[in-house]
């Protein structure tokens, strides 16, 4: 610790070192390694007990969404096989599932489904991929439309500000979910021949193009603030004074800060997505036969809902507490970032 | 604490005032347009922020630019740097006109020609570590210097007199004084030849104030840095700089080196500027007394002529019709130049002066009251 200025400058008034000097006793000891922003918010975000459990529940979401095939094969049965059509006694008579609860018993653990007969447990956990799967393809095309929308408006400003701008404000006069069912069938007739299957990706491309269309403008309005008020920060005109192209201070000087409004607007958006795509396969104009589909699985249950309630509950309760869960998520991780903003 | 180093300072005058200057600035100007009006949009005024300002900064010399709150000190600055685009007049670098040179054109001297600036909390990013503020400028500039980056950032953090250990620490774990002496730091990285130091202190509390201006002066002096100084506090500036500016509502009033300046200033607004530092000897000289009255005007609508008129004491007819040009008047040495039509003595002793300048009738009567009484 001896550096050039502190030696020669003895004219310092008080005779005391600069300032590093008397705080560097005790931090010697420490590990010189900082923590960055991102370990704090990850410490904060270790003690919000809500977070965890409810992160917690996410993963396990997640995971078996991911490992469906997997559990399809522990299980020993898949979401096509019409279980009901080739058992005698699984449906009675008006098909609707024989036995209490939706036909629930130690081979279908949730019971199988009216009418056709397959495996609800299977339909759920395929459902639930597709859905999840869909959802995440929509929240990434959100997350990156409305960043890249956002950043280029609040940064260069001006006319360029100016068009996206109302470009944004036109979007969010649209009626989205009117519009979505609209474009939906127009959208897979412009790729597909009317005589021909629509294939399911592409399918799933239009779901994920329509849901993120009309996603963004919400998390493109919030960067294009946060930009703002970054843009004239002292930090980014000395990036530009070292002469920084603007691509540069985006990437680098910007977007570093705007990982905690990206990260929060994501992980609430990934469940409204999630409750979007189900609505379109509600509908009708989502995933179809015999794709298992979540939202699918409401609008079939729905017809059933007082001949055997049961089959309506699972899809319902496993999204409650999945939205749930992930909009508990997002509040605790926003209040991570930013523990000023709580509460 | 300034007033003994000054003493030591003055020796080393070193007069800089040969050879070609470093940066050279000609009538800059920097109007920011006011649109208004309903329903199309119109350039209704424009905020003269710096009008025609003239300077020369020689290498290695400090040029101090003062002026209070809203004179254009900060513009000036920030177009020297090219953050800003003038609206007028030329800035020449090294012989260079980089006046509206773009960024591709400025590349070759952007590591010449760097900032230190006011707030230590705004002008360090919070997501990058010490050490990636600091090679950053290095980075962008495709700067290799022997032993790598990082010894080059551990040798720059002992220059500033920081712990090297402290590279890979956040901003966030350092004292207003600290944040400011990395940000000298990542100034110096690029080793350049004028810093452009835009109220390096005055965010600082009097005691860190000292130690970063210490630490300027011996970089300066040490590594041959020429600094344009922007602040408001006098006593730093004559602390620090060689030579001085006065500014008042966008324009130089008077520019001297400094002991001219401070002991022989010609323009009333210098001589006001001076009489309002607080004079912390009581055994010195008594000093003049002048008390202006009102505020600067607007500088959307600066006065006629002489910008200083609405609040000279010494204003007559000419002062509205005709605007002083910044000349060496008679009684001045070279390189005094003082923008007045009817300059006062070079003195500041209050003895000189046959009664305190008081501007405010009702402080005239009070004052006159608490005499009589």
């Amino acid at each position: 610790m001896t550096s050039p200025v502190q030696t020669e400058d003895t004219s310092v008034p008080g005779g005391s070192g600069p300032d590093v000097l008397t705080k560097d006793g005790a931090q010697e000891t420490k590990a010189s390694e900082g923590l960055s922003p991102g370990q704090l918010m990850w410490m904060r975000f270790k003690r919000d007990r809500t977070g965890i459990i409810s992160a917690c529940v996410v993963i396990f979401f997640f995971l078996i969404a991911i490992l469906a095939p997997v559990i399809s094969k522990l299980y020993g049965k898949d979401p096509y096989t019409l279980y009901g059509q080739n058992s005698l006694t699984l449906l009675n008579e008006f098909n609707m599932p024989s036995g209490s609860f939706g036909g629930a018993s130690g081979s279908h653990w949730f019971g199988i489904e009216p009418n056709l007969g397959r495996d609800v447990f299977m339909q759920l956990l395929y459902g639930m991929r597709t859905s999840i799967y869909t959802a995440l393809g929509a929240t990434l095309v959100v997350v990156i439309l409305g960043v890249l929308i956002g950043l280029l408006g609040g940064y260069l400003g001006g006319a360029v500000d100016f068009w996206l701008g109302r470009f944004t404000d036109l979007l969010l006069g649209f009626p989205s979910q009117l519009f979505m069912i609209a474009s939906m069938p127009v959208i897979t007739a412009a790729f597909v021949k009317p005589d021909e299957n629509t294939p399911v990706w592409l399918r799933a491309g239009a779901i994920i193009f329509v849901t993120g269309i009309l996603g963004w403008m919400g998390l493109a309005r919030l960067i294009r603030a946060a930009t703002l008020t970054m843009r004239d920060r002292e930090f980014v005109e000395a990036a530009k004074i070292s002469g920084a192209s603007p691509w540069r201070i985006i990437r680098k000087e910007l977007l570093p800060n705007l990982w905690s409004p990206i990260l929060v607007q994501a992980t609430l958006q990934l469940p409204s997505n999630v409750l979007n795509v189900a609505f379109l396969s509600f509908v009708g104009v989502g995933f179809v036969e015999p794709t298992p589909d979540w939202g699918r699985m409401f609008s079939n249950g729905a017809g059933f809902i007082q001949q055997d309630p049961a089959y309506m509950l699972y899809p319902g309760a496993a999204m409650v507490i999945f939205v749930l869960a992930f909009n508990l998520l997002g509040d605790s991780v926003r209040d991570a970032f930013d523990p000023k903003s709580g509460r | 604490m300034s007033e003994n180093k000054t003493t030591t300072a003055v020796t080393d005058k070193a007069a800089p005032a040969e050879g070609r200057p470093l940066l050279e600035v000609k009538g800059l100007t920097k109007h920011f347009p006011i649109y208004g009006g309903f329903p199309f949009k119109r350039q209704v005024g424009a905020v003269q922020a710096v009008d025609g300002v003239t300077l020369d900064v020689f290498p290695g010399e400090s040029l101090g630019l003062v002026g209070e709150s809203g004179c254009g000190k900060s513009t000036t600055g920030r177009m020297l740097t090219r953050l800003l685009e003038p609206t007028g007049g030329t800035i020449t670098y090294d012989g260079r006109d980089i006046t509206h040179a773009g960024r591709k054109e400025l590349a070759p001297i952007r590591s010449e020609i760097q900032m230190i600036f006011q707030d230590p909390y705004a002008s360090l990013n919070p997501r990058q570590t010490v050490g990636k503020i600091i090679s950053g400028p290095m980075e962008i500039n495709g700067i290799n210097p022997p032993g790598g980056r990082e010894a080059r950032v551990r040798e720059l953090l002992e220059t500033v007199g920081l712990n090297p250990e402290h590279y890979n620490r956040f901003p966030h774990e350092f004292s207003g004084g600290q944040r400011q002496r990395i940000g000298v730091a990542r100034a110096l990285a690029l080793e350049p030849k004028l810093i452009i130091a835009d109220e390096p202190v005055s965010a600082l509390d009097v005691s860190i104030q000292a130690q970063v201006v210490n630490l300027l002066q011996e970089l300066q002096r040490e590594r041959g840095i020429a600094f344009v100084f922007i602040a408001h506090d006098l006593s730093i500036v004559r602390h620090f700089s060689q030579r001085v500016a006065v500014m008042y509502l966008g324009k130089v009033v008077e520019i001297a080196d400094r002991d001219t300046l401070y002991e022989g200033p010609r323009h009333p607004y210098t001589h006001a500027l001076l009489s309002a530092v607080p004079e912390t000897d009581i055994d010195a000289q008594k000093r003049e007394r002048i008390r202006l009255v009102g505020d600067v005007p607007s500088p959307i609508m600066p006065p006629s002529g002489c910008r200083f008129r609405t609040r000279c004491w010494k204003a007559q007819d000419k002062c509205a019709t005709e605007e002083p040009p910044l000349v060496q008047i008679s009684g001045n040495k070279p390189g005094h130049l003082t923008a007045c039509h009817f300059p006062e003595d070079p003195t500041t002793a209050a003895a000189d002066r046959k009664e305190d300048v008081v501007m405010d009738p009702a402080l005239q009567a009070l004052e006159k009251d608490v005499k009589h009484a």
